[in-house]
């Protein structure tokens, strides 16, 4: 059975039906992309996705990040995030969405923002989505996005 | 260029002309950027930033960072410069005092920070202070940018904004690389959150209830897990380190700060009796409703050993240690010169047995050589490196960083970004010294 929650856009989008990966901590953006971001351009290392990188959270830790709909509270961490996830969005190595059940915080937003306004590759963000909508998603849920910012959960 | 862009900030007539292209494409794309990013959390206008120098948090020329320094590049193509200068975090790479071998210097050089000369080259055309301005501790009087207090700055570099706006109260928000060079260079700011009065108003008090001085780096830990980004009114701290803010107190917060910040995402914490905002207006500062947090010797035992060991071995022997992430002030350096000679001497041992790099800025490091050469000799004779790198961007590489690397800290935010065991300051000492855990 399909739920619904209504947030506030960011980045206006579109989602049709893209898997959901689920964090309840905050996700460290720097530790979770750092790793496949750093190694993309080694020959034979490097991967054309992300897997999350950080080992203080075992819910992206290890997963492909990659055009997957990333749910999660905020973002934390070290103030590169933004640049970082703009970096990972001119890469082509960002998720399709980021949904926050906070509002969002100021380094994800500059990072959506930046992707947004410096790139053709828009990472889709909707922030202030509720507790209940990340008590609601799990793993591999699939993810229906609408431009007014509703998030429609199966 | 922009003309059918809406917004909700509240923009001068030169503020929507720039919008519009009065400055040219690239700078209107710059007063997008920063009229959504302030559009994102409520902010009714622009604030100017005060006369002092910008920092950025982007010192290395990664290569796979190739589209921010695309960015940097238009900039430049569009004439745009920081008027004021602006101060960089550290350099990835100290060939000198940080030795690689061939493979480790072929990945540094030809993959990781292939970019370094050319990034650097355009720091210098976007209006870096000098060769020697990297470092993340860009506020120590040696470096030479440190702002005023009500200051408003456009920053990055997480351990710097916590220290900043804390206790030097400034007014500065988490910004994100990119983001603080766009503020630089318009030289405004969207005014929300920590800029603003209500802001900075602490969401959580914090009691420490612990029978001795707290380890600054795991009570930091600790506040920045349980706080995230909120701002924490600590109680109890100033029974430890005092209520003046001098060079002892500076470097603890430094220290207690980047833990913040790097565990959680803590941009401003108010000490009482201590920090400028805590001594003027005191539990004012409070929100109705604060949550509270109590923090006694358990609860920090319990934060410290719960740190995860990711090393592929957790019984191996360490084979190297970093100390100073964020940089050590002039002080600390001589406080640590001591600390590894009289351990060295109780155990016995001529020198470490763990090679240890111990870092700090450029121009700290040129003024604790001139002096404190006593304690610098200490370092040199117990064969202690020093150096100006950054251990975290030097543990990127995979051959210096990975999971058989080994590496040891007393930084809980080079634990954090990295594969590096976080010890306390007492434990690291002995650990170096004896040659092992």
């Amino acid at each position: 059975m399909s739920k619904e929650f209504k947030g506030r856009p960011v980045v206006a989008g579109k989602i049709d039906k893209c898997e959901a990966v689920v964090s309840h901590n905050g996700v460290n953006t720097l530790a979770t992309f750092q790793k496949t971001a750093l190694l993309h351009d080694i020959p034979l290392i490097g991967k054309d996705y992300v897997i999350g990188s950080d080992q203080n959270n075992p819910d992206v830790y290890g997963k492909n990040l990659t055009g997957k709909v990333l749910c999660l509270p905020q973002t934390i961490g070290s103030t590169t995030g933004g640049m970082v996830i703009y970096t990972v969005a001119a890469l082509k190595l960002a998720p399709a969405a980021m949904l926050f059940s906070q509002p969002i915080d100021s380094l994800a937003a500059a990072g959506v923002i930046l992707a947004d306004v410096w790139t053709d590759n828009s990472i889709v963000a909707v922030d202030s989505l509720g507790e209940d909508f990340l008590n609601a998603v799990k793993d591999g849920d699939k993810i229906t996005v609408k431009e007014d910012g509703t998030v429609i959960v199966d | 260029m922009n003309e059918n862009f809406t917004y909700k900030m509240k923009l001068t007539d030169d503020e929507v002309a720039i919008l519009h292209g009065s400055k040219g494409e690239t700078m209107a794309k710059i007063m997008k950027t920063l009229v959504l990013y302030g559009d994102a959390f409520g902010a009714e206008k622009f604030v100017s930033v005060a006369g002092n120098k910008g920092h950025l948090v982007t010192s290395f020329g990664i290569s796979v960072l190739k589209p921010v320094f695309d960015i940097t590049q238009e900039l430049i193509d569009a004439g745009l410069k920081v008027d004021e200068t602006f101060t960089v975090d550290p350099r990835p790479i100290d060939y000198t005092n940080v030795k690689c071998n061939p493979l480790q210097k072929l990945i540094f050089n030809k993959i990781l920070y292939g970019m370094q000369d050319s990034y650097e080259a355009q720091l210098k055309k976007l209006g870096i202070k000098s060769e020697k301005s990297f470092t993340c501790a860009c506020y120590l009087d040696e470096v030479g940018n440190t702002p005023k207090k009500g200051d408003i700055l456009s920053w990055a570099e997480s351990s710097a904004v916590v220290y900043a706006n804390s206790v030097i109260g400034a007014r500065c928000n988490r910004n994100s690389g990119i983001i603080e060079l766009f503020g630089s260079i318009l030289g405004k700011v969207p005014a929300f959150d920590l800029v603003t009065d209500e802001g900075r108003k602490a969401k959580w008090i914090i009691e420490v209830k612990t029978t001795k001085i707290p380890e600054a780096q795991v009570l930091g830990s600790a506040i920045g897990m349980k706080v995230m980004e909120d701002v924490p009114f600590v109680k109890g701290l100033d029974k430890w380190i005092g209520t003046e803010l001098n060079d002892a107190t500076k470097a603890y917060l430094k220290d207690f700060g980047a833990a913040t910040a790097s565990n959680g995402a803590v941009g401003l914490y108010h000490i009482e009796n201590l920090t400028p905002e805590a001594v003027e207006m005191g539990e004012d500062l409070i929100v109705e409703n604060a949550k509270t947090y109590v923090i006694d010797d358990a609860e920090l035992e319990r934060v410290y050993k719960n740190y995860p060991v990711v090393w592929k071995d957790k019984n191996a022997t360490p084979k190297l240690c970093f100390i100073g992430c964020p940089h050590l002030s002039f002080e600390q350096l001589g406080e640590w010169a001591e600390r590894i000679d009289e351990e060295c001497k109780k155990q016995g041992q001529k020198t470490v047995q763990i090679r240890t790099v111990v870092t700090s800025a450029p121009e700290v490091l040129e003024r604790f050589k001139k002096e404190n050469k006593a304690a610098y000799n200490k370092f040199l004779l117990r064969g202690v490196n020093l150096s100006y790198i950054c251990p975290l961007m030097y543990m990127n590489n995979p051959l210096c960083g990975g999971d058989t690397s080994n590496v040891i800290t007393c930084s809980n935010k080079l634990r954090t970004y990295t594969t590096a065991r976080y010890f306390t300051t007492d434990d690291i000492t002995k650990i170096i010294v004896k040659g092992g855990i």
